[in-house]
């Protein structure tokens, strides 16, 4: 008797110390759920969620206090993925946040018209304008993220959005249901 | 060296007998094309990174004469295929499914095809060169894979070292219906393909040599074997293989001929097999023994959309329309514009489009020779598609996958090892274009992780963003704490009362200043002043849609809910 409960104190002992190192030894710095919500997110920081940005986005996601249905940018397949990663169900988007965009967005200044007043550059989240204060900006198109941020400071509208351009890199072949009415003239007009 | 020729041949899974369709050009000798009135030269026409002009519109070239470089380690030069003047660099149509656009070179030939002078010398003792050196001539001869995919040849000739590379496969197969341009080269030019051979050999350091052409090509066979003999050449061994489509896949003939597999994203040079076309071959011994960098290549106009279907040498860079014109045109019944073979090949839109490098047959079909598109029925689960995919894949699997948008299940059914070659479309009873999803599959995941790895460099530059500022703020914060501490040791031990109140008034007024100011706008714009009417107009305006649309928001907040 007196035996067995020994036993079985040294091993909860044992065991618990192994517990407790173990804790101290493999200890996980960041909240790997809001690392791992975080890289589904599209990353435009774009704030349509009522967030700072993605990350706080994430943050207030994997606290509880956001719904996962509030990125417009992200989308369907953006809610997918995040419900496929929580365990909860996909909810359609938010209509209050925005709606989903097909094509992504460039943003262009166009440069006749700057004044050289750098709100626009404060507002990118990227830093993805180039510019000073009395020199004209421009986007640094690859960089864009296609947020918006900064159609809004500008005083003179300057700022327009763009589809991103298509060049044989980035074209995708359709989807083959549509390839039915498409047949390819043989001789040029 | 021992040699270890096999005596056996090996099959690979699957596999098709498409009508073979060869007859109409596999008797027409190799004919030189006329100068078309402009050459078109797409900057990328290989796998890799995009050549760099190096001339200038309005410039004068010569045959041979670089005019673009190659960009990167996995990239090819491009050279004037004549003498004559660049009228443009500018965008035009790409031989490529898209349709769309791409930078070219444009070039209007003088007629007088003068070569360059600075043009490389030809070496006469080729064989003696050291591997690195013919690496280089390849390499400066922007010579790539004439097989279809283009990749830089001077790439394939260096394999990594980790790779012990024994065997060298020349892939004479030419399995797909129609093309003749290969057997062609072996029948008229075997001297060319073998001399190369022999230089690839040298500079990969090996000698076990295979060329495997199919058995429906009994006189390049004998060509290449008569030569071979004449040459005493005893370890280079023409084999042939039976001809069963896609044995000119680089992965099957390899199967075929040695009896190992590539691994699934691996390469040949995984199983120390390096493989070759029999027109690269050509090509490099041109650049060696001549001097001659590719600007030329044999390709088959054939169809039943062309009066004459033939054999032509032409110019890199030549209209389709013109090759066209010199098969005595298109026929009535011309219906599709293909480039390539009419199992991998893609149809075009308009024939002012260039043939390039990788570019071995221009397809015009008449409507019986192409299948017309027609409603594809539901998938009845036959197994046909599994039963011919020479890549041992489960094409139904696939099917299910891309048409469901699944891309990650896809992959686990080896999407990226298909070699689109059209055998599982070609047997479904269902007329489903299974390609055509797998297409589609590929392109959307490639579209997929170009879109991550985009975000994940707006997340690095977003943070990085943050950081600068939280520093910044660090920084301003320091320098106020530095300028007080100054101040406060200049501060006059006893200042009078009436010098404090009047500098407190100051203080006071500014404050009260700066409030207001900061209740007109949280946010004012710098370098607001010296504007034109025109600006100042603009901003007005801007100013006025802004309350406008402010206003109109607040009045539709406090309207009542209807």
């Amino acid at each position: 008797m007196i035996s067995a409960i020994l036993t079985i104190s040294l091993l909860a002992l044992l065991f618990g110390l192994l517990l407790g190192y173990a804790s101290i030894r493999f200890k996980v710095e960041a909240d790997p759920i809001v690392d791992q919500i975080d890289s589904i997110l599209p990353q435009t920081q774009c704030g349509q969620c009522s967030y700072a940005g993605c990350r706080p986005y994430a943050e207030a996601i994997a606290a509880g206090e956001a719904e996962i249905n509030r990125c417009p940018p992200g989308g369907e397949a953006g809610i997918q993925a995040l419900a496929d990663l929580l365990g909860r169900d996909p909810i359609p988007l938010d209509e209050e946040v925005g709606e989903e965009q097909d094509t992504p967005m460039v943003a262009i200044i166009d440069e006749q018209v700057c004044i050289g007043c750098t709100l626009c550059l404060q507002a990118c989240p990227v830093d993805a304008i180039l510019g000073a204060a009395k020199s004209m900006h421009t986007v640094i198109e690859n960089e864009c993220t296609g947020c918006e941020l900064c159609l809004e400071p500008c005083p003179v509208d300057c700022i327009h959005m763009q589809p991103v351009d298509e060049d044989f890199h980035n074209w995708k072949w359709p989807y083959p249901d549509t390839l039915y009415l498409q047949t390819p003239k043989t001789r040029s007009a | 060296m021992e040699l270890h020729l096999p005596n056996r041949l090996w099959h690979f899974h699957g596999g098709l007998h498409p009508e073979q369709q060869k007859v109409s050009t596999r008797d027409e000798s190799i004919r030189t094309s006329a100068l078309p009135g402009k050459l078109i030269l797409p900057l990328q026409q290989h796998i890799g990174a995009e050549a760099e002009t190096c001339v200038q519109a309005g410039d004068t070239v010569y045959k041979g004469q670089t005019i673009a470089t190659a960009t990167g380690y996995v990239s090819a030069a491009l050279h004037a295929p004549t003498s004559g003047t660049i009228i443009g660099i500018e965008d035009h149509p790409l031989p490529h499914p898209s349709g769309l656009s791409g930078t070219c070179i444009i070039i209007e030939p003088d007629g007088k095809d003068e070569w360059w002078l600075e043009k490389p010398a030809p070496v006469d003792d080729y064989l003696a060169l050291d591997p690195a050196d013919i690496r280089q001539r390849v390499r400066d001869a922007g010579i790539v894979g004439l097989g279809g995919a283009a990749f830089p040849t001077a790439v394939k000739l260096n394999p990594p070292s980790r790779h012990h590379i024994d065997t060298l496969i020349i892939n004479g197969a030419e399995c797909e219906p129609y093309i003749t341009c290969d057997d062609r080269l072996m029948r008229e030019r075997a001297d060319e393909v073998i001399e190369g051979v022999r230089i690839i050999r040298q500079a990969l350091g090996i000698t076990q040599v295979f060329i495997g052409v199919e058995d429906n090509k009994p006189e390049a066979c004998a060509a290449i074997e008569q030569l071979i003999k004449d040459k005493k050449l005893k370890d280079i061994k023409l084999t042939r293989v039976p001809t069963i489509y896609p044995t000119g896949g680089e992965k099957q003939l390899i199967k075929v001929l040695t009896g190992r597999e590539v691994p699934s994203n691996g390469l040949p040079a995984d199983i120390g097999v390096v493989c070759h076309n029999v027109g690269t071959a050509a090509s490099v011994y041109r650049a060696l023994a001549h001097g001659e960098p590719m600007v030329s290549r044999i390709m088959t106009v054939t169809g039943g959309g062309v009066h004459e279907p033939c054999n032509l040498e032409a110019l890199i860079g030549t209209p389709i329309s013109h090759l066209v014109a010199q098969a005595e045109g298109y026929t009535d019944q011309a219906e599709r514009l293909i480039m390539g073979g009419p199992m991998m090949g893609f149809a075009l839109g308009s024939d002012d489009i260039p043939v390039i490098k990788g570019t071995n047959c221009i397809l015009v079909a008449q409507s019986s020779e192409v299948e017309t598109p027609v409603q594809p029925m539901p998938c009845i689960r036959c197994g046909r598609c599994t039963s011919v995919c020479p890549a041992n894949l489960l094409p139904q699997e696939m099917y299910w996958n891309a048409r469901s948008r699944d891309f990650d299940k896809i992959q686990d059914y080896n999407l990226f090892d298909c070699i689109e070659c059209g055998c599982c479309a070609a047997v479904c009873p269902s007329h489903i274009p299974l390609v055509q999803y797998y297409r589609f599959a590929k392109t959307e995941i490639w579209a997929l992780e170009r879109a991550k790895d985009k975000s994940d460099h707006a997340r690095e530059r977003h943070e990085f963003r943050l950081e600068r500022l939280e520093r910044e703020k660090q920084e301003k914060a320091e320098r106020l704490a530095k300028k007080k501490a100054a101040l406060a040791a200049k501060k006059p031990k006893d200042g009078t009362a009436k010098v404090v109140d009047s500098k407190k008034a100051a203080i006071e007024a500014a404050l009260e200043r700066a409030k207001a100011k900061k209740a007109q706008t949280d946010v004012k714009p710098q370098n607001t002043e010296d504007l034109t009417e025109a600006q100042q107009r603009q901003i007005d305006d801007a100013e006025a849609r802004r309350k406008a649309s402010s206003s109109d928001k607040a009045s539709k907040e406090k309207a009542p809910e209807p």
